[in-house]
């Protein structure tokens, strides 16, 4: 049970967020003129990471407010937390 | 009563205060600080149990949570009793009953024994191969298996007892209360960190408060002295708080940690009334310190398993701390100096010493020295082959060890004993450390598994032995050196102590000692709980199991209550031996919270009855309770199921809501309906993205239903929709999905598209939705807003108009879920009951006939209209649901769109929406129920299954919607809904089963 760093309220205990999956997937912006792979691989395809992973999270039970995490998934090390938008502050 | 092996000890035993207790119906004494195992020791009973699977006797084999035999079951009222208590950990109490577990008829004599010699029919994995054919007959097994599995009675009866959950801040927690813990406590609260120090015990200082062995001093005192002002001392500093009966069950990320505080289970039970059990601790440490010490390890031999036979350490803490003698002719076993310690304290009591045997060739340390003086005969290199005894250990016979240590030789030794302590090294308890993330390292001269320092999760250390530091003068250096690295404190009250001790000089091991049996022939048990041997492990190695955790589960060695405290290690080593294997390389099981088993209670907390969700009530909640609804539960939501009067079923009741509600009027409470109210300026082009349908031509003041899809193209929710102003629209959702369709719009609008003014908010609260619907609901609704204009031409269907009812504000639409004339009322929610029972009072002459959810459902299956959740399933598309036409083809993007298209969502073979009408029209279908075609093809082809399924009043019969594979197709075709006992026929109709044509909507 991590402690995660909202950029908007300050440090949380887990219970008041929710995980929103692999982050830095851009929704196409124009879905029509794309095949049924290339739609798919937005639609489906996600990491599984043992290691550095690249997280969207949402204060749920708070802000309301989404944004990213950077998190080690073998340890739950949270090395940054930026906002949506933003760039990711390690490489990613 | 006699109490013969009682030696005169006051410090933590009042001898003053005398208990009485009931072990298997025999009343016994005990006094006040007594554990029940030391009152039964006292009282000379070993036997206390049998063993799981031979039912061998087994007796109390250590002092502490590692306990594998001497678990008990406690009381025998249903809803309090207790089993698999440790009794080694049960505080004695005036009135305290415990039984003996998994025996019958008695502990004495025990029916279960046979299994013992039957013990070569049953070797690892012998259920597994044994019931696996004929596989017909598992039923039969079945019984039998369960019949016996398990250890202890479950209370059948709800738990009266209070359990509460603390959640706790703290810069420095400290688990355990062990020397070093209590030198930590002491430096982490002195320099200015809020410590919070745990211990299980009702006495801080582990074992060392015990010691008091000439050969261990500190400061020219021994060491109990010593700790013991210590303890005094820090009682009182101000930010250390110190909790004790608070074992540590699970240590997770972020030093988030879970302790449970026993509160009561040491009182009578008339001193517990009205008081809190247990208290589950959530506690968030900037910084922790493991000082959760280290458990003596058994020496693994044949038949090291009957009562009487325990380990030297808990022979010390019976005599030193509880003042009891464990025997009157004890012997000790060791490969080791710890049980010389031991030797030392008996000696003090008087106990008379019958033999030691050491495994090692000499050892030449102070305490061995200190030993050979009493002239005690010690067998160096000698091992025990074998013991007798069946309730009670009587003899060993031991022998010389060849010179390689795997056989032995010489002329066999046979001596009486009525205790054995037996002494195989010690294990650091790192069950925390590994729980919160960190890595293990082995250390080879004494075969123990150590936190890796350079593996081990910021914020926390583990000092004293769990960190692998068993000598006194070790364990008070390194925990002072690393405390004060670990906080940064410049200088110690601990710096400059004078520590005397006898240093351990040699250091021998034997994993599986040997016999001069072959081992087919002998019993050396590894976990005692479980029944598994050194014999067990090997077959399992034979038969091909190579990772350790293949080998716990096939030998269940280790999966008792006690985890394998005392049986992993053992398992390891002879693992590692038998594979020539390092035991560094093996690694060990997973080491799993719970520390020591949690009750449910402690875990839910204040979290039950009426506490255990949400419950969400409407404003209108109380009428139908007045009015004797049966309610429904949808999400948290409580609703209004059905109003059964006069003794009705809900058949009845059902039937004749939804009669009234089509004949005359109807009303229903549908505030449960999500609402969100959505502005700014581009709420229209918000709208088109997130519907199927187009937004952006629906007219100011008009309503429009609107579907929702997944990204995949899947239905998600749906619900009408209208435009209050040019920028402002409300939205409504199904009750159920209410939260998570505004999670996902506030995730579209916040990550996707950014660039919208689009604000977003709920007001399911705030409003509550009165809906009349009938032919007679003009009439209603005209008495209780008697200025609104009603006409078709000026409030037509779809459409909705702002209004007042007694002067407060409220909005009126003109939509039907039904498919009759219908309105929806709402009106803030604070005034809703009042407004309800306007509609209630303005319906009398009309028979206004307040309705719920299933006639609700029932009334739109006649229409044909869907129930997200119930009709779908996450795996249906629009088209799937024959809505086509709400598509908007023509739009650029709509979530879902491109889905709608993919090779997988276009085939003509998906599950498809259908009506069915079952052949006899007073047949009702089973929601769930299959759809086949062939009856006698095997296997038999599912085709499809009904989703929903009444009885209609209005039309007289059966009706029911289905998803069936290319149901698009199939209108006219006839089938099967294969019943228990009947096979009913149905035919596929359209949905729609009830005015096609729509005309009652503008009735």
């Amino acid at each position: 049970m991590f402690i995660i760093n909202c950029p908007y309220c300050g440090e949380r205990d887990q219970t008041e967020f929710s995980s929103g999956g692999e982050a830095h997937i851009v929704r196409p912006k124009q879905p029509t003129e794309l095949s049924d792979d290339e739609w798919a691989e937005f639609l489906f395809m996600r990491k599984n990471i043992k290691g550095i992973q690249f997280e969207r999270w949402n204060h749920s039970h708070g802000c309301r407010k989404w944004f990213n995490v950077v998190r080690d998934t073998s340890n739950d090390k949270i090395h940054a937390v930026y906002k949506m938008g933003e760039k990711p502050p390690v490489n990613k | 009563m006699s109490q013969e092996l009682r030696i005169n000890n006051n410090k933590f035993i009042d001898q003053t205060t005398r208990l009485s207790f009931k072990f298997n119906g025999e009343k016994l004494y005990g006094y006040k600080g007594d554990t029940l195992a030391s009152a039964l020791l006292a009282n000379n009973i070993h036997l206390v149990g049998r063993s799981f699977k031979y039912h061998r006797p087994r007796g109390i084999m250590t002092c502490g949570s590692e306990e594998p035999n001497a678990i008990v079951q406690i009381g025998n009222d249903p809803s309090l009793t207790d089993p698999n208590v440790r009794a080694t950990e049960i505080e004695l109490y005036e009135g305290l009953e415990a039984f003996s577990q998994n025996c019958w008829p008695n502990v004495k004599f025990d029916i279960g024994g046979i299994n013992n010699f039957l013990s070569p029919l049953l070797p690892a994995g012998f259920y597994y191969k044994t019931f696996m054919w004929p596989a017909s007959f598992w039923e039969k097994y079945e019984f039998f298996i369960r019949h016996s599995a398990g250890l202890g009675k479950s209370p059948s009866k709800p738990d009266p007892d209070i359990y509460d959950h603390k959640y706790y801040h703290c810069d420095v927690l400290v688990v355990g209360g062990g020397i070093s813990g209590i030198m930590a406590a002491k430096l982490s609260a002195e320099n200015n960190n809020e410590t919070l120090l745990l211990d299980d015990k009702n006495t801080l200082g582990g074992a060392t408060i015990y010691q008091n062995n000439d050969c261990f001093q500190i400061d020219g005192t021994h060491t109990n002295y010593w700790l013991e002002k210590e303890i005094k001392k820090i009682k009182n500093i101000k930010n250390l708080t110190i909790k004790t009966r608070t074992s540590l069950a699970a240590y997770h990320g972020y030093n988030y940690l879970l302790a449970k505080e026993n509160l009561t289970d040491h009182l009578s039970p008339d001193e517990r009334k009205g008081k809190i059990r247990q208290r589950l601790w959530k506690i968030r440490a900037k910084k922790v310190i493991i000082a959760s010490g280290s458990i003596e390890r058994p020496l693994i031999f044949n038949n090291n398993d009957r009562p009487g036979i325990m380990l030297s350490s808990a022979i010390k803490k019976f005599i030193d701390f509880y003042g009891v003698k464990t025997g009157k002719e004890i012997s000790l076993f060791t490969n080791n100096d710890s049980a010389y310690e031991t030797v030392i304290s008996l000696k003090k009591s008087g106990v008379n010493i019958v033999s030691i045997i050491d495994i090692r060739d000499k050892s030449s340390s102070k305490i061995v020295k200190e030993v050979e003086k009493h002239n005690i005969k010690i067998y160096w290199n000698h091992t025990i082959v074998n013991t007798e005894g069946y309730r009670r250990i009587s003899f060993i016979e031991i022998m010389k060890l060849s010179d390689d240590g795997s056989g032995v030789i010489g002329k066999k030794i046979k001596l009486k004993t009525d205790c054995l302590g037996i002494s195989g090294g010690w294990t650091p308890m790192v069950h925390l450390f590994t729980q919160s993330g960190g890595k293990l390292k082995f250390r080879s001269d004494d075969n123990v598994f150590l936190p890796d320092k350079n593996k081990t999760p910021s914020d926390q250390i583990s000092i004293g032995s769990c960190n692998g530091d068993f000598d006194i003068k070790d364990i008070i250096l390194n925990s002072n050196r690393d405390v004060k690295t670990f906080l940064g404190i410049e200088s110690s009250p601990f710096d400059n102590l004078k520590v005397e001790s006898s240093k351990e000089e040699k250091k021998k091991n034997i994993w599986l000692l040997p016999s001069d049996k072959p081992i087919g022939k002998t019993k050396p048990f590894l976990d005692f709980q479980n029944d598994s041997t050194a014999k067990d492990v090997k077959l399992a190695l034979r038969e091909g199991f190579k990772s350790i955790e293949h080998v716990k589960r096939y030998t269940t060695t280790g999966m008792g209550t006690d985890q394998g405290k005392l049986s992993n290690m053992h398992a390891l080593g002879i693992i590692a031996e038998t594979t020539g294997t390092n035991m560094g390389e093996l690694g060990t099981t997973t080491f799993r919270p719970p520390y020591t088993p949690l009750t449910f209670g402690a875990i839910v907390g204040r979290n039950i009855g009426e506490f255990f969700d949400h419950i969400r009530k409407t404003a209108m909640h109380n009428w139908h309770v007045q009015n004797k609804a049966k309610f429904e539960n949808v999400g948290q939501w409580k609703r209004a199921w059905y109003y059964p009067k006069n003794g009705e079923t809900m058949f009845e009741a059902v039937q004749r809501e939804s009669k009234a509600a089509r004949e005359s009027v109807g009303i229903l409470d549908a505030s449960t309906l999500g609402k969100i109210d959505i502005q700014g300026t581009d709420a229209s082009e918000f709208l088109n993205r997130v519907y199927t349908n187009a937004w952006s031509k629906l007219a100011i003041g008009k309503c429009r239903y609107g579907l929702m899809l997944n990204e995949d193209g899947m239905v998600y929710d749906d619900g009408v929709t209208t435009r209050l102003g040019e920028n402002h629209y409300i939205m409504t959702t199904t009750t159920g999905g209410a939260a998570n369709v505004l999670s996902k719009l506030e995730d579209y609008l916040q990550t996707e598209w950014p660039e919208l003014d689009v604000y977003l908010t709920t007001v399911t609260d705030h409003f509550s939705t009165i809906s009349i619907c009938g032919p007679n609901s003009k009439k209603i609704l005209s008495k209780v807003i008697p200025d609104l204009d009603l006409s078709d031409q000026s409030f037509p269907h779809m459409s909705f108009k702002n209004s007042k009812i007694n002067g407060i504000k409220c909005r009126v639409m003109r939509i039907s879920f039904t498919g009759e004339h219908s309105y929806e009322i709402n009106i803030q929610s604070n005034y809703a009951k009042n407004v309800w029972e306007l509609c209630m009072d303005a319906g009398k002459d009309y028979n206004i006939t307040p309705y719920g959810t299933e006639t609700m459902h029932l009334l739109r299956a006649e229409k044909g209209f869907i129930i997200t959740g119930q009709d779908t399933d996450g795996t249906m598309t629009p088209s799937d649901l024959q809505m086509d036409w709400i598509i908007g083809k023509k739009k650029f993007d709509f979530i879902g769109k491109r889905s709608l298209y993919r090779s997988d969502t276009i085939r003509d073979d998906r599950k498809q929406l259908v009506g069915l009408l079952t052949d006899d029209p007073r047949e009702i279908l089973e929601e769930g129920a299959q759809i086949v075609e062939k009856l006698n093809q095997k296997p038999i082809e599912m085709l499809g299954h009904v989703t929903s399924s009444y009885f209609s009043p209005n039309l007289n019969k059966s009706i029911a919607l289905a998803v069936m594979k290319s149901g698009k197709k199939l209108k006219g075709k006839k089938f099967f809904v294969p019943m228990e006992n009947k096979n009913i026929n149905v035919t596929v109709t359209d949905t729609v089963f009830f005015d096609k044509e729509n005309k009652r909507l503008n009735a």
